[in-house]
């Protein structure tokens, strides 16, 4: 018998298992190290890799930093990995960092546990920054007590995009603000307007910024809440069931095929290939299916998101500059976000060869949407996406009061984790694994756990 | 351990074999002392964590909290799921791997045209990576709307063929196949090693002896296969417990799906809870070992001296 000098082997092997949560509990590292340091005039940025990030870090040298003199420091993170170094470099302010690029999600929490700094003296002084021609929803989400927090860099609301050929085929219109019922009864009919399209695409893949994105949105029109003022869990409400059965009825009648694991990316190829006639998602979504590569450009109309009780029910969602509260250069790091978030930027990107305008980090200034230039290459949507973006209210999207911030989320740091569950069990439902009335009850039961922190 | 030095006293030739033995040993320290402080040192910070309440969210409330995390990790009924649809997931894969690759294994140790080019084809999917894999599968094999099964459907029933949302209805399989497909060279490659292995000229006076094809694969070919068919279901079901990529791609942890790996992250990432997060490592680790020591002592035969 010789098992004993197998034991460390085995212990070595499973203990990979196990280093996949210790990597980052260890509490730094990372990959990508660009940052840290920096003397002088240098600032060091951490951000997020989506294209538009990308461009920015590609211009920063040549336009910035010969403009300043202040050499700019970047770290580039996917998005999960981003949130995870944000999450650790902030709570412990470790001060690495000057500036870090946040969602409208962290941006309130940070403020809160005074982890990132008042930007609110630095945009009255800066005058060419022009504060007021940042959209107004914008400013509201990145703002705790009247205070700002962050500066957008692009945004997002989300609206109704439809086949206007095929709707004209079907002599169908679109009432201009439409309702949740005379969407369901517009897909019911568009379903087979062309051989294999469906009515309408909505996301049924899990996860607190997939399908709960839509369906909060949803929610909140049907007049439900995740939760009261006084933190009374309403998951499994009447509501809450009433707007989920909704959802989840339509994409099952009328919606794509494999609903329960289409995400944003899914629907995207789907309406972009003719296969549904509407989708109800991000407003950014509308800049893919107008590009040069979509087979369906300029065969779409674009109308606010559908609405029960609600005036609007727009979702809102921005990457945002923020600095850190521990940084020593924050003069520096505001002078970077000024030139980053300014009208300025958004016209180099649109001037300089290789870019243009359609990559443009839209979706944040007023004045974004009165350029000739921009609303050449956007004009189909430009109109839709700001008046979507203006119309909701980040403190007040539903029909009750809220005791945290957002619309497609609820502003606390347990929020992505209940919601990815409760997503997961939404999810079994649309794949006829569960009922809805089920998942909420369970749903419900998770909220209660997280209400009991705050209820104390 | 006797070595060419001169008996001059007892003690002194100890040690000398003693400072013998460490110029033995001395080359091979740096490669010891980095592996232990590559695997051991995360396994200890995991360990510590784990009896923590440490929230990235709530750096306060940072500090020691005994058995807490343990105790929510094994009341928690998703943890319970994930514990089991790690159990179904690995003993599936690795089994139905295992008769493929066994198959397939058989199948290329004949001699035919063009043997080399087909070898390296079937292995052509362990080379890939797990997270590209799992997309091609998701996007370009099941999905119901463009993806090549419900076309070849199409393409083989007509228009009207019934077009199956695979991932959909049947999740768990939709996984384990995608993780099959990936794994089942591996296998082969192991089981095809010991088959070149087999001594022909005993095959071959067994054939003179007049055993059928089916004796000869049954009582002598199988036997000799053993110790690799179970080296191969050992280091699979090691790196299929792990599997992350395929569960994460393909149904984001939905349809019931989540395993413990999938569990481990989300209580990472998304929720930050480091303390529970490791908790559930630890378990992770407990459970695997309690495992392998028993399918170590009772089925294997690989290591142990009377298994030859």
């Amino acid at each position: 018998m010789s098992v004993k000098p197998l034991v460390p082997v085995l212990v070595g092997a499973s203990i990979v298992a196990v280093s996949l949560t210790a990597c980052s509990g260890a509490g730094g590292g990372g990959g990508t190290s660009g940052g840290g340091g920096g003397s002088g005039d240098a600032i060091t940025v951490l951000m997020v890799n989506n294209p538009q990030m990308v461009d920015l870090q590609k211009l920063t040298a040549d336009n910035f930093t010969a403009k300043t003199g202040i050499k700019v420091n970047f770290t580039v993170l996917p998005e999960n990995d981003l949130r995870d170094k944000t999450s650790q470099e902030f709570s412990s302010q470790a001060g690495q960092y000057d500036v870090a690029s946040l969602s409208n999600f962290e941006i309130p929490i940070y403020a809160k546990n005074n982890w990132v700094a008042d930007l609110t003296d630095y945009s009255k002084k800066d005058t060419a920054f022009n504060q007021d021609d940042i959209l107004k929803p914008m400013t509201t989400a990145l703002s705790v007590d009247g205070k700002i927090y962050g500066e957008p860099f692009y945004g997002e609301s989300s609206f109704l995009m439809y086949r206007t050929d095929v709707f004209k085929d079907k002599n169908l219109t679109m009432p201009p603000k439409p309702t949740w019922q005379e969407v369901a009864d517009l897909a019911a009919k568009l379903d087979g307007a062309q051989p294999g399209m469906k009515g309408i695409c909505l996301r049924g893949q899990p996860g607190w910024g997939q399908v709960f994105a839509p369906l909060t949105t949803v929610v909140n029109t049907f007049g439900g809440t995740w939760f009261e003022k006084d933190w009374t869990p309403k998951v499994n409400a009447p509501e809450f069931k009433e707007a989920v059965n909704f959802y989840v009825n339509l994409v099952r009648a009328h919606g794509e095929a494999g609903a329960s694991q289409a995400g944003f990316t899914e629907c995207l190829n789907n309406t972009m290939q003719g296969k549904t006639a509407m989708w109800y998602d991000a407003t950014s979504a509308a800049g893919s299916l107008e590009s040069d590569s979509s087979p369906t450009k300029g065969k779409f109309g674009y109308v606010a998101a559908p609405v029960v009780k609600t005036a609007a029910s727009g979702w809102l969602y921005t990457w945002a500059w923020a600095i850190q509260q521990k940084s020593t250069r924050k003069d520096n790091a505001w002078k970077f976000i000024s030139w980053a978030s300014s009208k300025e930027y958004e016209e180099l990107v649109g001037k300089t060869a290789g870019y243009g305008w359609s990559r443009v980090p839209a979706g944040k200034r007023a004045s974004t949407y009165a350029n000739a230039d921009y609303l050449k290459a956007a004009g189909a949507f430009a109109e839709a996406t700001k008046s979507a973006i203006e119309s909701v209210d980040p403190n007040n999207p539903g029909v009750q009061p809220r005791p945290a911030a957002g619309i497609q989320f609820v502003d606390i740091p347990e929020f992505p984790d209940l919601g990815t569950k409760v997503s997961q069990k939404v999810s079994s439902a649309i794949a006829g694994q569960t009922t809805v009335d089920a998942a909420l009850d369970e749903g419900q039961a998770l909220a209660e756990a997280v209400a009991n922190k705050y209820q104390k | 351990m006797t070595t060419a030095t001169a008996p001059v006293g007892a003690s002194k030739k100890g040690a000398l074999r003693r400072s013998g033995d460490w110029a033995r040993r001395a080359p091979l320290l740096p490669a010891l002392i980095l592996t232990l402080l590559v695997t051991q040192l995360p396994f200890v910070v995991t360990l510590v964590t784990s009896f923590m309440n440490w929230n990235a969210y709530y750096p306060d409330e940072r500090g020691f909290a005994g058995l807490d995390n343990f105790k929510t990790v094994l009341s928690d009924p998703d943890a319970r799921k994930a514990i089991i649809m790690t159990v179904v997931l690995t003993l599936s894969v690795v089994l139905i791997a295992l008769v493929l690759g066994l198959l397939i294994a058989l199948l290329l140790d004949r001699k035919f045209l063009g043997q080399g080019i087909v070898r390296t084809m079937m292995i052509t999917p362990f080379l890939i990576v797990p997270v590209a894999a799992a997309l091609l599968w998701k996007h370009a094999l099941y999905n119901p709307e463009y993806g090549l099964f419900n076309g070849m459907l199409k393409l083989v029933f007509g228009e009207h063929a019934p077009q199956v949302d695979w991932i959909g209805q049947y999740p768990v399989l939709a996984v384990i196949f995608a993780i099959v497909w990936q794994w089942t060279p591996f296998m082969m490659l192991i089981i095809l090693a010991g088959l070149q292995s087999r001594p022909m000229d005993v095959v071959e006076a067994a054939r003179i002896d007049g055993a059928s094809a089916w004796q000869i694969f049954v009582h002598m070919t199988l036997p000799h296969l053993r110790q690799y068919i179970e080296l191969a279901a050992l280091l699979g079901t090691i790196y299929v417990i792990q599997n992350f990529d395929h569960v994460f791609t393909i149904t984001s942890g939905g349809l019931g799906t989540a395993n413990l790996p999938y569990y481990i992250y989300q209580t990472f990432y998304t929720a930050h809870d480091y303390g529970l997060a490791s908790a559930a490592g630890v378990v992770v680790v407990i459970g695997t070992q309690i495992a392998a020591m028993l399918a170590l002592r009772t089925v294997f035969s690989i290591f142990k001296e009377q298994g030859r």
